[in-house]
């Protein structure tokens, strides 16, 4: 770390610094390109986690944080600006891809422009919505942003604010869509689109052109909703974003709060919300093969992959209370014991997961059909999978070793033997066996589980109002679809300034269009099937 | 003729013709005779269309791991009854923005089609509505009449989904039926007439699957892939695919207008299964081994409509097991195998059929 601040301080001697847990360096505006580009380029800091925006009433601005695949360092980056009117910052999006779609997200909740950046229309809200939601003087009254009962409006059109040569900002409006493009609606409703999600498709007969991906349908503001809440309430929206990784998100969340607050988790309920964690991630991935196949037109997958899923929503039904939408994570620990029957239950399930997977692979994997539809379809390199920052199983088909448990080990997943399941093919078919091949690794890491679960608490005494410092945090986890990331800012009271949810569902919707282009529509539904995204989660 | 079964419908026909005949002028008798046999026949086409689509419902229930239809009768025997009544009182939905009198029509060319075709098959020993020297020809040309039917309902909906759908289903019905017309061309050059009625006879001793052997067998492998697809049926259902184009071509109608592109999609399946019974295994003969008399003549004591149904039953059963087991193909690989794959094998079949005609390399006798 401090070869990296001495680094940057040569380089650029404007450049502040605040130690910590991660490096903030603080740029001025101007700036800001020059520093990420030399951190991308130099420094190894290959993969952009997030952009988060802020309101510090004094000022706007963002949050960079940025890590490298090489030295899993993380670094952020600090901007600010202090115009409220006309706030503007340098875009980075030509660096990384994804920062395009972050920027958008910065720009509909602080109005912050980014200029250079191509497609500045807002991600989530209506483009006729009045103010920036997330700006701490956002008037909320209703009269103001009424629920439209009108058709949605759209646009052809977006913005650009374009840096010219002589340094004045000109604001332009290309067009989305060429005019005689033919271009259909997938979505919001449609079958493929897991949700409500739209892809607005320009085709050539068959062959997709360009998609111009439409989210926000089911936006629910989590993260304005978490600034008027406690610590303990905020907990209960992690299980609404990716509800397939409720523990795995709440375990992020708890991990962030509990760290701010120095509270120290028993060592039972680590192992227990491991279990949990796995136990998700075998039912999620469950799922998403059942539901990959349904897209293919292979009905029956669906039910032989659910017959799974219900054994492992039984167990946690007994345990948590709950099939889905999960509370069981809470900070210090878990909310219950281990239902009586767990441990029979969970050896059970692990007994019957080979035999199931195998029968996967036989009827599914090795199908001809299914192989000339998944082989070579939807190819993600390596690189773009970095720049675009696709996580998760689908990010280590395209050859990258993202897993968090791996790079970033939290809780006991250091001390448990497993391997990263990385293939370099990048296809759909390789993000699909991914997910397969997890399900059995989530088995061998339970069956360690199950030995070293100790006895004892499992859950510490925590106060029942928890204040953080001020101060801010970061922590990541791995959902069951990839990096799940949790940025708090505190200002010292009970309640959290800023709460900003890193969601590996963004990413991988917004990287379709790129994928999906000079393939068939069918094409379309293999590669968002594979991405597998879930729409609450990139929603929030 | 008789001999092969118990019953013979043809003796039962022309008692009732001349009774008819015997108190009514023949043109009225003509008529009379048309409109009940017209009757019938819709009669027999939606209640076996009803039978099917319960038994696909079951048949993949238990593919899934489920029960299917169990709350309306015995065994969900009256679900389809049920859903029948439904989809006849549901509204047929006015759509602004279309062409109403092509898209009023589509559901009816599709229907019509599937109807004609229906009328072809042999169901039993007399029991045949269209019987005479080009009845497979006739076959032919009026399962072609269906694309015509989809393309328009694609076309009238005015809805871009429904064109793609449309689109695709031209592509994929013309190019199989290439293979579908050449593959019972085959079966036809082997047979030596057109007349489906002579077709099943000459299998009275033998199934053509076992007298034609390797150019049947082939011939029959690839009637069965292109008769799927001719009737858009997974793993070739792209014009509706569901999870693609919501419903494909019939994703804007409602009401019994819908009902007709179902209830042909399913007769299609029995259809493209009878004519495979036609074809390969017989039609209504009962299954015969030279030499074991007493076995031939238990055979022949289960009538012959049991075993043309019986056959087309099983036949369809393996299309519905296709259906549940292959996910979907893509446009283009399914016009690749079609063209690349399955037009040449199929020329090259016909080219050994001829062959085998020709030097006599096939078991029994061929109808003069």
């Amino acid at each position: 770390m401090a070869n990296l601040q001495e680094k940057v301080s040569r380089l650029f001697p404007e450049a502040t610094f605040e130690e910590g847990e991660i490096l903030l360096v603080n740029i001025p505006d101007a700036k800001l390109h020059d520093l990420v580009k030399s951190l991308r380029d130099d420094c190894g800091f290959d993969y952009l986690v997030t952009i988060v925006g802020m309101d510090w009433v004094s000022s706007l601005g963002c949050v960079y944080y940025l890590t490298s695949s090489l030295s899993k360092e993380f670094v952020s980056v600090k901007v600010q600006t202090t115009d409220r009117d006309n706030p503007m910052i340098h875009s980075i999006a030509d660096l990384y891809r994804i920062a395009g779609i972050y920027e958008r997200e910065v720009y509909d909740f602080y109005g912050i422009i980014f200029i250079n950046n191509p497609d500045m229309r807002r991600l989530f809200l209506n483009i006729d919505w009045v103010g920036y939601p997330l700006r701490k003087d956002y008037d909320a009254n209703p009269e103001i942003n009424p629920v439209s009962i009108e058709n949605e409006r759209q646009t052809d059109h977006t913005d650009s604010w374009v840096e010219q040569p002589d340094g004045s900002i000109k604001h332009e409006r290309p067009r989305v869509f060429k005019e005689d493009d033919f271009v259909v609606n997938i979505g919001p409703q449609h079958p493929a689109t897991h949700g409500v999600l739209r892809f607005r498709t320009a085709v050539d007969g068959e062959t997709i052109q360009k998609i111009d991906v439409y989210m926000g349908y089911i936006h629910r503001g989590v993260e304005k909703l978490c600034e008027d809440l406690g610590y303990m309430q905020t907990l209960h929206f992690m299980d609404r974003l990716d509800y397939f990784s409720a523990h795995n998100y709440h375990h992020g969340l708890c991990l962030a709060i509990e760290k701010a607050a120095g509270i120290e988790v028993p060592r039972r309920a680590q192992v227990i919300r491991v279990m949990m964690d796995e136990l998700s991630r075998i039912a999620s991935h469950c799922l998403f093969i059942g539901t990959f196949c349904m897209d293919l037109g292979a009905t029956t997958m669906l039910f032989y992959t659910l017959r799974v899923r219900e054994q492992v929503l039984d167990i946690m039904e007994k345990t948590c209370g709950a099939r889905m939408t999960f509370n069981y994570d809470c900070l210090g620990g878990v909310m219950a014991d281990l239902h009586p029957d767990f441990v029979k239950d969970v050896k059970a399930l692990l007994e019957v997961l080979p035999k199931n997977v195998a029968e996967y692979n036989k009827l599914f994997t090795g199908n001809v059909i299914a192989h000339n539809r998944l082989k070579n379809v939807g190819v993600l390199s390596n690189e773009d999978a970095r720049s675009w920052a696709i996580t998760g199983p689908s990010g280590r088909a395209s050859g990258w070793a993202c897993d968090v448990r791996k790079t970033h080990p939290y809780s006991v997943y250091s001390e448990i033997k497993f391997d990263q399941v990385v293939r370099t093919e990048g296809d759909s078919l390789a993000r699909f066996q991914n997910r397969v091949d997890e399900i059995l690794q989530s088995k061998g890491i339970l069956e360690q589980l199950l030995e070293m679960l100790p006895e004892g608490e499992y859950c510490a005494k925590v106060p029942k109002v928890i204040k953080l410092p001020v101060g801010h945090w970061f922590q990541v986890v791995e959902g069951c679809r990839g990096l799940f990331g949790v940025y708090i800012e505190s200002d010292g009271s009970a309640k959290p300034y800023r709460l900003k949810l890193v969601t590996p569902g963004l990413p991988a919707a917004a990287v379709v269009d790129h994928i999906t282009r000079g393939q068939k529509i069918a094409d379309l539904i293999t590669i968002g099937g594979s991405m597998d995204y879930i729409v609450p989660d990139m929603d929030r | 003729m008789s001999n092969y079964t118990i019953d013979n419908f043809s003796s039962l026909a022309t008692w009732f013709d001349t009774m008819l005949n015997d108190f009514m002028p023949s043109w009225l008798a003509t008529t009379v005779e048309c409109v009940l046999v017209g009757v019938g026949l819709l009669l027999v086409y939606s209640v076996l269309a009803l039978f099917y689509i319960l038994y696909e419902r079951k048949i993949c229930a238990y593919f899934q791991c489920r029960l299917g239809p169990n709350r309306v009768g015995p065994w969900g025997l009256l679900q389809s009854i049920a859903d029948m009544f439904k989809i006849l009182i549901k509204e047929l939905i006015a759509l602004n923005h279309i062409d109403k009198f092509l898209f009023a029509l589509a559901p009816y060319l599709v229907i019509i089609a599937s109807v004609l075709c229906f009328a072809v098959l042999p169901w039993g020993n007399g029991l045949q509505i269209i019987d005479f020297n080009i009845g497979i020809f006739f076959l032919l040309a009026c399962s072609s009449i269906g694309v015509l039917g989809i393309l328009l309902a694609g076309w009238s909906s005015n809805n871009k989904f429904t064109l793609i759908g449309a689109l695709r289903s031209g592509a994929q019905m013309v190019s199989y039926e290439l293979s579908v017309g050449l593959s019972i061309l085959t079966m036809v050059v082997f047979a030596g007439t057109m007349d489906v009625a002579k077709i099943v006879e000459a299998q009275a001793d033998h199934w053509f699957i076992f007298s034609a052997h390797i150019p049947a067998i082939i011939a029959f492998v690839i009637y069965m892939i292109a008769g799927t697809a001719e009737t858009n049926r997974g793993p070739f259902d792209l014009p509706e695919a569901e999870s693609e184009l919501t419903a494909g071509y019939h994703t804007e109608y409602s009401g019994i207008h819908f009902g007709f592109f179902y209830l042909a999609e399913y007769l299609n399946l029995f259809i493209v299964s009878g004519v495979a019974t036609l074809l390969f295994f017989g039609g209504w003969m009962p299954f015969r081994v030279a030499g074991w008399d007493g076995f031939n003549e238990i055979m022949g004591y289960i009538p012959s409509v049991v075993w043309f149904l019986g056959k087309a039953f099983v036949i369809s059963f393996i299309i519905i097991w296709f259906k549940w087991t292959y996910p979907r193909l893509r446009i283009d690989q399914l016009l690749t195998l079609e063209w690349k794959y399955l037009l040449p094998i199929n020329l090259v079949n016909l080219a050994l059929m001829v062959w085998i005609v020709v030097e006599g390399f096939y078991f029994g006798q061929l109808p003069q």
